[in-house]
């Protein structure tokens, strides 16, 4: 396993945000964690990452205890993390942010920017290379937050919505840059509200609610399991869901 | 061997200091606590005021306290216009902007008063000012008492403002959630003014208090700047009581670093307070925000 | 190095300058320009680069200039040990003020506040001091000569602050294009994302503050040398602080020249205030803080900005 959490929980104060989390990433999976709105998935990846220290539990990254660690060490160690609220660093070039994170494995200035430069059109932001990243779109600025992870050249990337807010087209723009992380070796969890791409992306997903994982296994079984449906749709709505799903059948 | 009694004086003599840095300090806190700006003008601003009210006196012949009703609402205004079309209008809103534009205020205070007024240290002669009265083991001028009998009715008064009335009940809002207190129709550009205005009337109170004691000249807010931001930072940025318990904290530490360090080392004190307090709990010692 | 070009052309095009006038007023101008514009650049390598808004650069300044004097005058030692020690003991200074700020988190106002008071705590112990001449402060000897670094001629200390100036671009220059130049940007813009991205912002921000003491402490080193003189608010009071960082925000804190043009301004406009006020005292630093207001208010960017963004609007380039 490259990632392995076991028994993660944390509080806030009298709030617990995560209860007795249990998972495990293999390398080259693309995985998921998908849940309703406050159900914990931002601080999993906090907690993952570094930015948040765990009451109890453990995380273990390639074969290592990494719980406690700083966020930079982990980066350095191949864990990465990109923000739901997207956090460039306005003031700088396209090119320059992502240098930056290309900068972790390169010290020579020539090679992080040659590197910013493939990264670039690889999510398709080579056009916009020497724009203000201020300047960007909402979908601009998921690409770049992606493109900086890639820059780093991760073993693991924790990828916390970069499909959310965009539109259709844009979302089936990004779907085959998430599919070919995979040929790179990098392994890809994700946190998702976008059902239907997590859907045709993830070899498995669990599913987070209140805090605690609920299911798991592929993501065609797990959107079948009643108590998913009752707590993203509310009581009733697996009834409701298996119902439509038998008048569609039947037309 | 120190005797006890002059420990004692040095103590109260620390105290009645205190209460004066507290008064000075409010306004600070006040603008830190609602606005979340440091007003590096705030020493500036105090000297501003004590040349006011020098000049009122000597050239007026009015009585310093008699100034009070003159100088805390003309502060008042003075502070609503800066910050409103200076502060404000330049920074808006960035942190470092902030800092930077009230430095830009405080040196164009300073400098003007050493250009129109040289860096004379002024003092004003009042028949009363140096009547000593006994305080336990210490001998205190009797307008020392006054101002600090000044200092806790402002952190009374300024405390009543912001619990008891609809401005006060404004600021809070405005201090705790910005946009929300926009979204619902507070004037949030006038409510900031009025903190800072407030703020900057404290100050107009704190002159008329300290220059009977006290001198005015050029320089005269440095000494009290950093004082008052040591205060700030220990009482809790923010916070009337803090800001009051901090002033006689570091009245009484100034005092007896004085005494057993000298004149000069003793202030190091205040500052290796100042240091420990921001590293260690920016949160302040005392109190919450307002 | 892509600045090397320039940095080159402008040593070579200020060299001449004793040569072609012999009016003591100019050079004199000219070398306080160089002082300030190196300030200003030790500043610009953190306040600028690494967005730490320093208060109290006198610290380094003041350590500089106090640690030459003192070697020379107690420790009988040369001028040039005593600058490289000028240096060592501002980067040690550094090192405590950064490491006390840094560790705890400090950002923002309650950084420049930090730095402020530790400055103060700097003159109060200069000022209470044996070793430092406390109040009274120390006076060098007059001795011309290379080996103790005091010229004979106005021109020697205008080409030795050329050289200090030169010095200070450079170095400003290959931070600038370095690995640590990016992650200094990083910190700049958003901490929390450059972490994330596997910047250390303590280690960055420690090599900035110590780089930025360094040379601040070059400089207040050849203060010393220029003027034989120091006292306690000389080297640590305020002034100097707000010097240091008046320059790179009037010139512009994002480009490498912005010191450099933002010193020239502000001493032109000094002399300027003065010769109008017929010499009052504090006319400059009046003049000094109209111009900081108003260049906050229009121009964020300092000059160097706001000749960019009219070559912005010229090309019709928009937002």
């Amino acid at each position: 396993m490259l990632l392995e959490v076991e028994g993660l929980s944390v509080r806030f104060g009298g709030l617990t945000a995560l209860a007795d989390v249990t998972l495990a990433v293999a390398p080259g999976e693309i995985t998921a964690v998908i849940g309703p709105n406050g159900a914990g998935k931002t601080t999993l990846f906090a907690a993952i990452s570094g930015f948040l220290r765990p009451q109890a539990g453990r995380v273990r990254f390639a074969g290592r205890e990494v719980g406690g660690m700083p966020p930079e060490r982990l980066c350095a160690l191949g864990l990465v993390r990109t923000f739901q609220v997207t956090r460039p660093f306005a003031g700088l070039t396209v090119r320059e942010n992502i240098a930056v994170a290309a900068h972790l494995r390169h010290a020579s200035r020539k090679a992080a920017l040659a590197l910013a430069e493939r990264v670039a059109a690889r999510v398709r932001l080579e056009d916009r290379l020497d724009r203000p990243a201020a300047e960007l779109t909402l979908a601009g600025r998921k690409r770049l937050e992606l493109a900086r992870a890639l820059a780093t050249e991760p073993r693991l990337l924790l990828l916390d919505e970069v499909l959310a807010g965009l539109n259709p087209a844009e979302v089936a723009e990004m779907e085959p840059v998430i599919r070919g992380l995979r040929a790179d070796g990098i392994t890809v969890l994700l946190i998702e509200h976008v059902m239907q791409a997590v859907m045709r992306l993830s070899d498995r997903v669990w599913v987070l609610v209140g805090g605690r994982i609920v299911a798991s296994g592929p993501p065609a079984t797990v959107v079948r399991d009643p108590a998913v449906i009752e707590a993203y749709l509310g009581r009733g709505a697996a009834e409701r869901l298996l119902r439509e799903d038998a008048l569609a059948g039947g037309a | 061997m120190l005797e006890p009694s002059i420990l004692a004086a040095s103590l109260i003599h620390g105290l009645a200091n205190g209460a004066v840095y507290a008064l000075v300090a409010l306004g600070l806190s006040l603008v830190y606590g609602v606005l979340h700006i440091i007003n590096f003008a705030h020493g500036a601003l105090l000297m501003a005021a004590l040349y006011a009210v020098y000049f009122l006196v000597e050239r007026v012949g009015l009585d310093p306290y008699a100034a009070i009703p003159i100088l805390v609402p003309a502060a008042g205004v003075v502070g609503y216009l800066l910050h409103r079309y200076v502060v404000a209008k330049a920074s808006r809103g960035r942190e470092e902007a902030v800092l930077l534009v009230t430095l830009g205020v405080a040196l164009v205070l300073e400098n003007l008063a050493l250009a129109l007024f040289r860096s004379d240290t002024r003092t004003i002669e009042t028949g009363w000012a140096f009547e000593m009265v006994a305080v336990g083991p210490a001998l205190l001028p009797a307008a020392k008492l006054a101002a600090a009998a000044g200092a806790l009715v402002a952190v009374l008064a300024l405390w009543a403002v912001v619990r008891a009335t609809d401005l006060g009940r404004a600021i809070r809002a405005v201090a705790k959630e910005r946009e929300a207190a926009r979204l619902v129709g507070i004037d949030v550009d006038h409510v900031f003014a009025l903190a800072f205005a407030i703020g900057t009337a404290t100050l107009g109170a704190a002159a008329c208090l300290l220059l009977p004691t006290y001198y005015v000249s050029p320089q005269v807010g440095h000494g009290f700047v950093l004082i008052a931001f040591t205060i700030v930072v220990l009482g809790g940025m923010g916070s009337f009581w803090g800001a009051f318990w901090g002033g006689l904290l570091i009245g009484v530490v100034e005092s007896l670093g004085g005494l057993f360090l000298g004149e000069s080392l003793g202030q190091i004190g205040i500052f290796a307070i100042f240091i420990a307090t921001l590293l260690l709990r920016p949160t302040g010692l005392f109190g919450r925000a307002v | 190095m892509r600045s090397l070009p320039a940095i080159g052309f402008f040593a070579l095009a200020a060299l001449p300058l004793p040569w072609l006038t012999s009016s003591g007023t100019v050079l004199n101008l000219a070398t306080m320009v160089l002082l300030f514009a190196t300030l200003g650049q030790a500043w610009n390598l953190l306040g600028g680069m690494a967005g730490q808004f320093s208060f109290g650069h006198a610290a380094f300044f003041g350590t500089g200039a106090y640690a030459t004097a003192i070697a020379q005058i107690r420790f009988g030692l040369d001028a040039w040990s005593g600058f490289a020690l000028a240096i060592l003991a501002a980067v040690a200074m550094g090192a405590l003020v950064g490491f006390a700020s840094f560790r705890f988190r400090l950002r923002g106002s309650y950084f420049a506040l930090v730095t402020l008071a530790f400055a103060e705590v700097a003159r109060i112990l200069a000022n209470s001091l044996e070793i430092t001449g406390a109040g009274v402060g120390l006076l060098l000897p007059l001795a011309p000569g290379l080996d103790r670094l005091q010229f004979a001629d106005k021109a020697g200390y205008y080409w030795f602050a050329l050289v200090l100036c030169t010095g200070g671009l450079v170095l400003a220059s290959l931070v600038r294009e370095s690995r640590l130049g990016a992650r200094l940007a990083a910190v700049r813009e958003n901490e929390e994302a450059a972490r994330a991205l596997g910047v250390d912002a303590f280690a960055v921000k420690m090599q900035a503050i110590l780089l930025s003491a360094g040379l601040a402490g070059a400089v207040g080193a050849f203060y010393t040398q220029l003027f034989l003189y120091l006292d306690p608010h000389i080297a640590f009071g305020p002034q100097v602080s707000v010097e240091a960082l008046l320059g790179p925000i009037v010139g512009g804190t994002a480009s490498l020249w912005g010191p450099v043009l933002g010193a020239a301004v502000l001493q032109l406009l000094g002399e300027a205030s003065r010769a109008l006020t017929g010499g009052a005292t504090g006319a400059n630093l009046v003049a000094y803080g109209i111009v900081l207001v108003l260049i906050v208010r229009f121009f964020p960017d300092g000059i160097i900005g706001m000749g960019r963004a009219r070559a912005a609007d010229a090309r019709g380039v928009t937002g």
